[in-house]
C-alpha cells in the first residue's frame, strides 16, 4: 500500500469510527450547543471560565416557548401580577400603585440587584421579601405565603420590570458575610448521595445526569415556568428540590442559609440578562 | 501480590440524634491498601455476588442508578446513559476486582475526595442526611457484591 492511500485508509477509518461512535456513545437526544454563548467573567479570580444562561442548556423547542411571549405560559403570571399590582388590600387600603405608581418605571432595575441589604433589618433581603415587607408595614396586609401564586406572580412580574438587564448585586460592605455564607453552602455536600450545588453545576454542566442535561445552575431566570410542574417555580423551591433529591434535607425557602445562597447564585450569573419569566424544562 | 499490611476497620457508627432509631452501624469490612491504592479484598457477604441482579442494581434509579453518571454498553437497552463519569465499558481490565468493590463502597479511597461520586456502603460523615436514609448506606451489601460482579464481568 502506498503511503497515500494508506493515509487515505486511517482518514477513512477514523470518520466512520467517530460516527459510529457518536450515535453508539450517546443514546439521549442531540444535546444543546450551549458552547459560545456565555459571557465573559468580571475577573479572572471568577469560579466559572464563561457565564452561560440555563438558556442554552435546554432544547431549541424550549427555547422557542420562551421566545414567545404570548407562547410563554409564565406571561400568565406576569398578568395576574399586573392586576394584582393596582388591587388595594390591606387595612391601609393601599395597593403597590399607591406607592410606587407604574411598575414599568419605578421597579425598572430591581430584581436585577436582589437580594439587597436592608439597614432597618440587618441583613439582606430578596424580592419575595421585600413584598412582604411592604405588604405588611405599608399596606397593613397580610404577608403572602412563600410559594402561593399572588406572591410568586407579583415577584414574576416586579422581577420581570428587569428583564434583558443584567444581574448585578452587591457582596461587599454587610453583605460580604452572606456572600461567604452563600459559597461556603454552595460547596458544602449534601444528603446521602454527598454532592453539593458545585458538584453539578460548577463541575458538571454540559454534561448529562442520564436525561438532564447539567446547566450552570444560574438564577437569571427566576420564577421560572417549569414544563415538568406546569407552573412558575421560585427559586427557594428549585433549591429545596436539589437538595431533597441527593436525599438531604432542604433548608426553608427564605431562611438565612436559602437567602445567602440566593445571594450567591446571583453573583455566579453577573452580567446575565435577568430571563423573567423563563421557561426550563 | 503481597499486600502492604495496613488493614483499617471501617464503618463508623452514626453520630446523629436519630442514630438509637436507626440501623445498626454497617459490619466492620478491611480495607487494605494495596501498591498505594486503598481495595477491599473480601467480599462483605458469605453469599457470591450476582452479575444479573447487580444489572438490576446498576440500572435502578433508587438503588445503583449507575447510569446516571455512566455509559454502560451492555446496557444500552435502557435509555439516557450519563456522562458525567468515565463509560464502565471493559471497567474490570483497568481495576480488579478488590479496588471495584473499594470503588462502589466508598471511592474518595480511590479518587481522593473530591470525586462526586457518591460512596454506595458509607454512614458516616455525611450533611444534612434525611431522616428515613439516616444509618442506611444507599446499597445493601448484598447489592454491593452484585454490582461489584456485574462489574468485574465488564471486560
Amino acid at each position: 500500500m502506498s503511503p497515500r492511500l494508506a493515509l487515505c485508509a486511517i482518514v477513512l477509518l477514523a470518520i466512520v469510527g467517530g460516527a459510529v461512535a457518536i450515535a453508539w456513545g450517546r443514546s439521549g437526544p442531540e444535546r444543546p450547543h450551549w458552547e459560545g454563548h456565555g459571557i465573559k467573567p468580571p475577573d479572572k479570580d471568577f469560579p466559572l471560565p464563561e457565564i452561560v444562561s440555563g438558556y442554552w442548556f435546554r432544547t431549541k423547542e424550549t427555547q422557542a416557548i420562551q421566545d414567545d411571549d404570548f407562547n410563554n405560559p409564565g406571561f400568565f403570571a406576569v398578568e395576574q401580577g399586573e392586576e394584582l399590582w393596582s388591587k388595594p388590600d390591606g387595612a391601609a387600603g393601599k395597593s403597590c400603585a399607591s406607592c410606587h405608581q407604574d411598575a414599568a418605571t419605578s421597579m425598572k432595575g430591581v430584581g436585577a440587584a436582589m437580594p439587597k441589604w436592608r439597614e432597618a433589618l440587618h441583613k439582606p433581603v430578596n424580592l419575595e421579601q421585600q413584598i412582604n415587607i411592604c405588604r405588611t408595614e405599608r399596606m397593613q396586609a397580610e404577608p403572602w405565603k412563600f410559594g402561593s401564586a399572588e406572591l410568586t406572580a407579583m415577584t414574576t412580574y416586579v422581577r420581570f420590570q428587569s428583564r434583558g438587564m443584567p444581574v448585578r448585586v452587591r457582596i461587599d460592605g454587610p453583605m460580604a458575610p452572606w456572600f461567604e455564607r452563600g459559597k461556603q453552602l454552595y460547596h458544602t455536600r449534601n444528603g446521602q448521595l454527598d454532592l453539593a450545588c458545585a458538584s453539578c453545576h460548577e463541575k458538571n454542566y454540559g454534561r448529562n445526569l442520564r436525561a438532564d442535561f447539567l446547566s450552570q445552575g444560574q438564577s437569571n431566570g427566576f420564577p421560572v415556568y417549569r414544563l415538568r410542574d406546569q407552573r412558575l417555580v421560585p427559586l427557594h423551591e428549585r433549591m429545596e428540590g436539589c437538595i431533597f433529591d441527593v436525599r438531604g434535607i432542604p433548608y426553608a425557602p427564605l431562611s438565612d442559609e436559602f437567602l445567602a445562597l440566593e445571594l450567591y447564585l446571583a453573583w455566579r450569573g453577573t452580567g446575565l440578562p435577568v430571563e423573567t419569566p423563563a421557561v426550563r424544562n | 501480590m503481597k499486600a502492604l499490611g495496613c488493614v483499617v476497620g471501617l464503618a463508623a457508627a452514626v453520630v446523629s440524634p436519630a442514630a438509637s432509631q436507626a440501623a445498626p452501624p454497617l459490619p466492620p469490612f478491611s480495607v487494605v491498601v494495596k501498591d498505594g491504592v486503598a481495595t477491599i479484598p473480601a467480599p462483605l457477604t458469605s453469599e457470591p455476588g450476582d452479575p444479573k441482579a447487580g444489572a438490576t442494581v446498576v440500572v435502578d434509579r433508587q438503588l445503583g442508578n449507575c447510569l446516571s453518571c455512566h455509559e454502560i454498553d451492555v446496557l444500552r437497552g435502557e435509555e439516557f446513559h450519563g456522562d458525567v463519569g468515565p463509560p464502565l465499558n471493559g471497567v474490570a481490565k483497568r481495576w480488579d476486582t478488590a479496588t471495584l468493590r473499594m470503588i462502589v463502597v466508598n471511592p474518595k479511597k480511590v479518587f481522593g475526595e473530591d470525586t462526586v461520586m457518591p460512596a454506595f456502603y458509607r454512614v458516616d460523615g455525611l450533611n444534612r442526611v434525611r431522616p428515613e436514609f439516616v444509618g442506611k448506606p444507599i446499597l445493601t451489601a448484598q447489592q454491593v457484591e452484585d454490582v461489584v460482579a456485574f462489574l468485574a464481568a465488564l471486560k
